[in-house]
């Protein structure tokens, strides 16, 4: 997986975090892995579809789900609220959404499927294709981790690489 | 959050009229809060692309803020199909994705504007004022003929 692909979702989850939880991040733990992803709080996926295919999870750890949920709608809700795990596929959405745009403007073309709550413990094993990127978001509110596990589809590089020369 | 003027409607003075429609209900409520703190009112929701325009068709809202990524119908398809019947509908894209292309379809199929995600109620704000003008203007002409 090449870093013009992952970049931009690091720097959109690094904007919309900051913004939705009101607190300085911190980038840790940055690791390729290859085993199936094990859910840490509440999850949502996202699907792509197009020249660059895959998934990419987000799972924020309750604290941050219920302070990003909590900020956004101006109250102060309870972990067990149900807006809490909506926020946090309306927080996938928006850092994959910006993300997409940024890709999407340097020649990438490609469909975002709408966040589906991500509740099985454990996702499928990924491939020597698609092995997962994973990163954790440190901010004051909590941890959000982010496994990326996106490839190109192989036609599309084999047209762009043949245009190219 | 700020304090807003409130935006009305220019003929009656009443509250602007709103239908939100996204496939997330923390998306719509966070909307909705915005909108009450501009002085408009809520009168409907829809989760996707169909409901929106059955939701038109029964409220005739002033304003709509549209999502674009969602089940069954999408918001761009779903703002053509409402353009196509009610020409003067103020359709607003709210979405994640903003890239050119996207902004570009939503407008040639009659959108009025676009706002990305996450959404700043300042930008939303003056975007909602820029697209009620056409109602200050109609209010001002009407005015000056009577």
């Amino acid at each position: 997986m090449r870093m013009e692909l992952i970049q931009p979702f690091i720097n959109s989850a690094d904007a919309v975090l900051a913004q939705g939880l009101a607190s300085p991040i911190v980038i840790e733990n940055l690791a390729m892995e290859e085993e199936a992803y094990r859910r840490k709080g509440l999850a949502a996926e996202v699907c792509l579809t197009g020249d660059i295919e895959g998934r990419i999870i987000f799972d924020a750890d309750q604290k941050a789900a219920t302070a990003f949920a909590s900020h956004l709608s101006g109250t102060e809700l309870s972990d067990t609220h149900e807006l809490v795990r909506e926020a946090v596929c309306e927080l996938a959405n928006q850092i994959i959404g910006n993300a997409v745009t940024v890709l999407n403007d340097q020649g990438f073309h490609f469909r975002v499927h709408p966040p589906t709550f991500h509740t099985s413990e454990q996702g499928s094993k990924t491939s020597e294709d698609t092995e997962a990127l994973v990163m954790c978001f440190n901010t004051e509110r909590g941890n959000v981790f982010m496994n990326v596990a996106l490839r190109y589809q192989r036609r599309r590089a084999l047209e762009r690489t043949v245009a190219a020369g | 959050m700020e304090k807003f003027a409130p935006v009305k409607r220019s003929g009656d003075g009443q509250p602007v009229r709103y239908l939100i429609v996204d496939d997330s209900v923390f998306a719509r409520k966070n909307l909705a809060q915005m909108v009450e703190a501009f002085g408009g009112q809520v009168i409907g929701e829809a989760a996707d692309g169909v409901s929106a325009i059955t939701e038109y068709d029964r409220l005739n809202p002033d304003i709509v803020l549209m999502d674009i990524t969602m089940p069954q119908m999408e918001g761009i398809e779903a703002a053509e199909k409402i353009v196509r019947e009610h020409p003067s509908a103020r359709i607003v894209m709210v979405s994640s994705v903003g890239y050119q292309e996207n902004i570009v379809a939503a407008l040639q199929r009659g959108a009025r504007h676009f706002v990305q995600k996450p959404v700043k109620a300042e930008v939303l704000y003056e975007v909602i004022k820029y697209v009620m003008r056409d109602d200050q203007a109609a209010a001002h002409s009407a005015g000056a003929g009577a």
